[in-house]
């Protein structure tokens, strides 16, 4: 067998050029992982390190004690989040399964509503005008949640094409001769039907809602809703954020570096923790995307 | 039943349809269709007390402005040019990935791959600034940490524009790799296997399946996503821009594009106009290189077309 031992360095090849890959890819997390349980005077001395520079939990303690500011955004975050998405899903699943109908009268005409709104769009000053000017979504919670986020034109067609392949149209037929209401169909029949790609498509939602830092950076002029994202966008590189915040009831010395760190490995906890079980649903998500219908 | 009745009577049983589909329909009309009435401002000395439509009009004068100034060349230059950049980097970088996935016959770790290069592709800019920051930063960066223990001169990163270009492109390759790797992927493998065992039985190599099999069969999937990058070559990810480069001034010449310009112009410089302006271009002219792309694209594969 010629084949076998060629066909063997092939593999150790693969897994070379891959685990060279995956090692890219997370060192950089590892470095903000680690760094965030160093001692702050040891990264101020000899810098960021892959590895740990002796082991402190302060800037965690820090965090917990007495960066109320940073709690809050966290709770905005979740806020914002669940709430979001939730709304998002009703919203978009109702507007999916109309939009399935393609017999229905003006189904169609909405249709290219949504699919020219894909293609055009009216840019950010335009947007930021009727943002700020005509509804006045400045500095509320609704700036967090409206703009842009909470209807994908992209997720609709995914959920739309789902009602049109995968529910049978005879058991919608049974049910409406049964006495069933369109509404009451809706609910009983399509909506349990449509558990899988509302699941692919909410995910992706409450993922787009907890990265989110763009919507706090054109409509959150004061500090009542900052995102655990807008917080960390404003400590980057302003390390007197947290000072500025109120935060610090003493004049005691604050671990920056370290808590800079800390508060950027709190933001993506959530993320690395759902991950790893839903990998298949966002997978699931870039391929049907990518491939459409 | 007369037919006019008939349909009076349908009408009328859709109704629930319509409530359905309303609060969808409010929200595509809020955020998407009410800005582009406001696309008129670019024409206008714009002024947000007098409205969308209250700007004294000036005609062509704010593209006049934009386009004589020496900033619309560097923001298109790099607009295009990071665009063209990436349209050949991201398919590399995800073809390459998404073969060695594939040849991979462990299962388990081909999934455990899979999710750790897709993990940069569910995080914020704003947490990547800080890796990005950790590796860069110019006293405790790792990078400079270790051009010094070569002996080199430590680099003020965020101070020199000139190493821009390539940090954003490896930033980009970085968060790309892994949705690009898996779109990749998907179309491996549906490629059937009969060619692979025919190829094998002729006593190709693994390397001449890739290069005569695998590549050639990926072609469609490649100029679909090239001609549709090339739609949207008028836009710019701004996380990657704004963010990653921690909006620092003296980045801009070779940071700057049509995105961070609007952005700048309307949030920091209060230079609506010019703003309005270049957002314009950039929504008329991208929505035009768009339907091209598409229209290229349903010519020679249809399945692949937007719509």
């Amino acid at each position: 067998m010629i084949q076998s031992k060629q066909e063997k360095r092939f593999q150790a090849l693969s897994h070379a050029v891959m685990i060279f890959i995956c090692l890219m890819t997370l060192i950089p997390f590892i470095i903000m992982i680690s760094s965030s349980f160093s001692e702050e005077t040891e990264i101020i001395a000899k810098g960021y390190s892959v590895f740990p520079r002796g082991i402190s939990l302060e800037a965690y303690r820090y965090i917990f004690e007495n960066a109320a500011v940073v709690l809050r955004a966290y709770g905005v975050t979740i806020f914002v989040t669940i709430s979001g998405t939730a709304l998002s899903l009703v919203i978009t699943n109702m507007f999916a399964y109309v939009l399935a109908q393609d017999k229905v009268f003006l189904v169609k005409p909405m249709m290219l509503l949504v699919v020219f709104a894909m293609l055009f769009n009216g840019g950010l000053v335009p947007t930021y005008y009727v943002y700020t000017q005509i509804f006045h979504v400045k500095d509320t919670l609704i700036a967090l949640i409206f703009p842009g986020l909470l209807m994908n034109a992209f997720n609709l067609i995914l959920v739309r094409n789902y009602f049109r392949t995968s529910i049978p149209p005879a058991l919608i037929e049974s049910a409406t001769i049964d006495g069933c209401t369109k509404f009451m169909t809706y609910i009983k029949i399509v909506l349990p039907l449509s558990l899988p790609i509302t699941a692919t498509v909410g995910l992706l939602t409450g993922l787009a809602y907890w990265n989110d830092w763009q919507n706090g950076l054109y409509y959150m002029t004061g500090s009542k809703f900052h995102s655990i994202q807008q917080v960390l966008r404003l400590m980057v590189d302003n390390v007197s954020y947290l000072q500025q915040a109120g935060v610090t009831s003493e004049s005691m010395q604050i671990p920056m570096t370290t808590i800079r760190m800390a508060i950027a490995v709190i933001a993506i906890l959530p993320v690395l923790v759902i991950y790893p079980f839903f990998q298949k649903y966002f997978v699931k998500g870039i391929t049907i995307g990518a491939v459409k219908e | 039943m007369t037919g006019k009745k008939k349909r009076k009577l349908r009408w009328k049983e859709n109704i629930p349809f319509y409530l359905m589909a309303l609060p969808g329909l409010a929200y595509l009309i809020i955020n998407n269709y009410l800005p582009m009435f406001g696309l008129g401002m670019a024409f206008q000395n714009v002024n947000f007390r007098k409205g969308m439509f209250g700007g004294d009009f000036v005609g062509f004068s704010n593209f006049k402005f934009l386009f004589s100034t020496q900033e619309a060349f560097l923001m298109f230059r790099n607009t295009i040019g990071y665009n063209l950049v990436f349209l050949v980097v991201g398919p590399v970088t995800g073809i390459t990935a998404a073969i060695f996935l594939n040849s991979i016959r462990q299962k388990y770790a081909s999934r455990v791959y899979q999710t750790l290069v897709l993990l940069p592709h569910l995080i914020s800019y704003v947490v990547i600034s800080y890796l990005v920051y950790a590796l860069l930063n110019a006293d405790a960066g790792l990078v400079n940490r270790v051009i010094t223990l070569c002996g080199g001169e430590p680099v003020r990163w965020y101070a020199e524009a000139r190493y821009w270009p390539v940090i954003l492109v490896l930033v980009n390759i970085w968060k790309g790799i892994g949705f690009s790797s898996i779109v990749y992927l998907s179309s491996i493998v549906g490629i059937s296997q009969d060619y692979y065992e025919a190829a094998s039985l002729d006593g190709a190599t693994r390397w001449q399946q890739i290069r005569h099999i695998t590549l050639p069969l990926l072609k469609p999937t490649v100029i679909t996503m090239t001609i549709l990058g090339l739609g949207s070559i008028f836009r710019s990810d701004f996380g990657l821009f704004y963010q990653v480069t921690l909006n620092q001034g003296a980045l801009i010449s070779t940071t700057q594009t049509l995105d961070t310009y609007v952005f700048r112009g309307l949030m920091e410089l209060g230079n609506l106009g010019m703003s309005a302006a270049a957002g314009f271009f950039q929504s008329v002219v991208g929505f035009l290189t768009v339907i091209t792309a598409n229209a290229v694209i349903r010519k020679f594969s249809a399945e692949n077309a937007l719509y």
